[in-house]
């Protein structure tokens, strides 16, 4: 009971220095805050980016444009992946949202789009001029450019010339399905595992499938399934390509374990020579050593790389391509200082120093010679000459089937769920989300 | 949620007061806890209501709406989301999976650590040693024990594969395999779990009167029939509340899954909420995730208070 009686004496005793606190704390929100919103606007730009070189080239043209501009500071913030993925739809729609932020575009770009989260880029004709038709298209939605692209990835297959050579596979016959299952078969018998994935991560596997229904059925086949023509989904591009991927799986050709795999597991698989090809991006050098469990993987001289192969009859070209396209995004209340600061850091000075570093594809193709590296120069040169170039399906389709494909894929591949049973399941899925 | 604090107000509530001198009584205490009252339980129950009330009613409203978690809840699909969840296979999974951790927890990791407690619990020489070594995996976090974990049951350079590879065997990938992975989890969940579990009992046998178990030494009584007779029945409250936390556990299950497997591979690994995170915020579908959720907080809450009323009743 005493106890009781003596504890609001306390609290009040202990109040004053609280309210004190309180009190100095507004005064210092006050006094940071204030000269700041006179004199300066922000452009708060959201990212994922961890590389350090990337990271300075960023800080240079932020400090550049501030330079340009006095009144205005470019400020850096980072959120980690999967944050960033989970925090950015309260963001957005918060007095904090950032000015610009990293997007994957496809079905998550087009929600942000639906519900006003976004405004278009202020784009001049010299700007869209400057970009790669397939990066500028593949953020322009109902003739309005929503991202300022910034890079782009293509997929290849990488191969292991050691373990090519040890079986007596020839990459540059590759040039068909068919030949990769010879190859696959060849491998096999000579005892090296022939393909590394990671379904653990589903999506590694998952482009295979997709890679296929962008040779079989070509440049319409997504934009038709999307919009519910020839059975969507369901059509037989879809169908044909779940059948050329189930006659790969059933050849048994990835390495043990694979359904456990993420994706540096099966980056490490390939880089310890566990795995003779992987299907993956530009950078995979890089990775592969990092990866491997002697840091250093296969040599540079040693990594090759080979186009998708093409489908016998098959309505895509040989040279259409896959692969990713980012691009900063601008949100509804962005300050207009934004747009100028994103003409700068796509300008083909800055798409020079990144294309120099060796770690994305510039999304200015003019910034292409700056590649030193002939590992990135053969898909920059691919992705230069592309005659169509088809976002990864799971961005394209949205988080929700895009993971719904992912499972399904893997499921196939690992042989409990038939071509058409996927087509299903995907076509459900869509139908579902619409 | 738990049982024990809520009857021991009750308790308190009920026993306060003789009938004859209740005015004074209750004047006198409104007296003594009101500034209390007045101070201390607006921030304890704005923040319990913010944090804890409101999110529940959202979530309860967000799960009749088809929402990405953009923009507000407009498109109103009243019951669907409920009636997706039974649809899909790996929902029944992960319900089945919960139901195999609490029998796996009851049927080896509660016995386990009742007999281990009885071991180290009396003064031998080195029971503190092993007390602290069974207890040590329940310290780490959750995850850290996943990812230790997930690199012992490693195809290729892990504690598995080395042991195969030194008997000769090929390497075991249980983690990649739908019918091994979730034996693996269950292994990682009893090697974490059960030294708390012990703990507990420790705690229980220790405060079980030497007297009694003399005295039916005395009686001649043999080892068994004093476990069996004395220490058993004496330690039944500890039982329930191993159970409760074993139940509960079970049912909050995630981040040993995530470094481990994911919930895969084939959905095979999923729990309540890994289903609810990969299947609702991962894809974006925050109306179907807020159902799952009310789904689950409907069996926690029903778990809980028929729980306390069947095992508690008493207490």
């Amino acid at each position: 009971m005493r106890r009781i009686n003596v504890t609001p004496m306390d609290v009040r005793l202990g109040r004053r220095p609280l309210l004190v606190a309180a009190a100095l704390a507004a005064l210092g929100r006050r006094a940071l805050i204030t000269p700041a919103h006179a004199a300066e606007t922000m452009v708060r730009w959201l990212h994922l980016e961890v590389n350090p070189q990337i990271l300075k080239i960023w800080n240079d043209a932020a400090a550049e444009f501030h330079a340009q501009h006095a009144d205005t500071d470019v400020k850096l913030q980072f959120l980690e992946n999967e944050a960033f993925k989970a925090k950015l739809p309260t963001l957005l729609q918060s007095p904090d949202a950032p000015s610009m932020f990293y997007s994957w575009g496809g079905g998550v770009m087009r929600a942000q789009i639906e519900t006003g989260a976004l405004r278009p880029v202020q784009m001049d004709d010299a700007w869209k001029a400057r970009l790669n038709p397939a990066a500028l298209s593949a953020f322009t939605h109902d003739g309005k450019v929503w991202g300022a692209s910034h890079q782009m990835a293509l997929m290849d297959i990488y191969y292991n010339k050691v373990l090519f050579k040890k079986a007596g596979v020839v990459a540059e016959q590759i040039r068909s399905w068919d030949d990769l299952l010879a190859a696959v078969r060849t491998l096999k018998a000579a005892g090296v595992t022939p393909i590394a994935v990671g379904g653990g991560d589903k999506w590694p596997i998952m482009h295979w499938w997709a890679y296929l229904v962008v040779r079989v059925g070509g440049r319409q086949a997504l934009d038709d399934a999307k919009a519910g023509k020839n059975g969507g989904f369901n059509g037989a591009a879809f169908v044909e390509a779940g059948r050329l991927l189930k006659q790969l799986a059933d050849l048994k050709p990835f390495q043990q374990g694979y359904l456990g795999a993420t994706f540096p597991d099966m980056l490490g698989a390939f880089g310890d020579g566990r795995g003779a090809m992987i299907l993956s991006f530009a950078g995979t050098y890089a990775r592969q050593a990092h990866a491997a469990a002697d840091g250093k993987g296969i040599a540079h001289d040693d990594l090759g790389l080979f186009a998708f192969p093409g489908v016998a009859g098959g309505k895509g070209q040989p040279t259409d391509t896959m692969g990713g396209i980012n691009a900063w995004l601008v949100s509804r209340n962005a300050p207009p200082q934004t747009d100028a600061f994103l003409n700068l850091l796509t300008s083909l000075k800055y798409q020079t120093a990144t294309a120099a570093s060796g770690i994305y594809l510039p999304s200015v193709p003019a910034a292409n010679s700056a590649i030193t590296d002939t590992l990135l120069q053969q898909p920059a040169a691919e992705l230069a000459k592309s005659t169509y170039h088809q976002n990864y399906f799971d961005q394209d389709l949205g988080p929700d089937v895009g993971r719904v494909l992912n499972d399904q894929t893997t499921a196939l591949a690992a042989g409990t769920i038939s071509p058409e049973g996927l087509a299903k399941q995907v076509e459900d899925a869509w139908t579902l989300a619409r | 949620m738990d049982p024990c604090s809520l009857s021991h107000a009750d308790l308190a509530l009920h026993t306060s007061g003789g009938r004859g001198r209740r005015p004074s009584r209750l004047a006198q205490r409104v007296w003594s806890t009101g500034p209390v009252l007045v101070l201390f339980l607006p921030p304890a129950a704005l923040l319990f209501t913010v944090l804890v009330v409101l999110p529940i009613l959202q979530a309860g409203r967000y799960s009749f709406f088809d929402w990405s978690g953009y923009g507000l809840p407009t498109r109103f699909v009243g019951w669907r989301n409920f009636e997706l969840i039974w649809r899909y296979p790996a929902f029944r999974q992960a319900l089945f999976n919960n139901l195999l951790i609490i029998i796996v927890s009851l049927g080896i990791q509660l016995p386990m650590a009742l007999g281990l407690a009885s071991l180290v619990a009396g003064r031998i020489r080195g029971a503190l040693t092993f007390r602290m070594i069974f207890f040590l995996p329940y310290i780490l976090a959750d995850v850290a024990a996943g990812l230790i974990w997930r690199f012992m049951f490693d195809g290729d350079y892990g504690l598995a594969a080395a042991i195969a590879h030194a008997l000769g065997l090929p390497a075991p990938y249980v983690l990649a395999d739908p019918d091994w992975a979730m034996v693996a989890i269950l292994v990682v969940i009893v090697w974490k779990y059960f030294g708390f579990h012990m703990m507990l009992f420790i705690a229980g046998l220790q405060g079980i009167d030497e007297a009694l178990l003399d005295a039916a030494a005395i009686d001649g009584a043999s080892r068994l029939q004093r476990f069996r007779h004395i220490t058993l029945p004496l330690l039944v409250p500890t039982i329930r509340l191993s159970v409760f936390f074993s139940v509960i556990g079970s049912l909050q299950l995630f981040d040993m899954i995530m470094p481990l497997t994911k919930g895969g591979p084939a959905d095979s690994t999923q729990t309540l909420v890994t289903f609810l995170y990969t299947f609702g915020i991962m894809r974006m579908r925050v109306g179907f995730g807020s159902a799952v959720g009310v789904v689950l907080f409907a069996i926690c809450v029903i778990f809980a208070f028929s729980y306390k009323r069947l095992a508690f009743r008493d207490a």
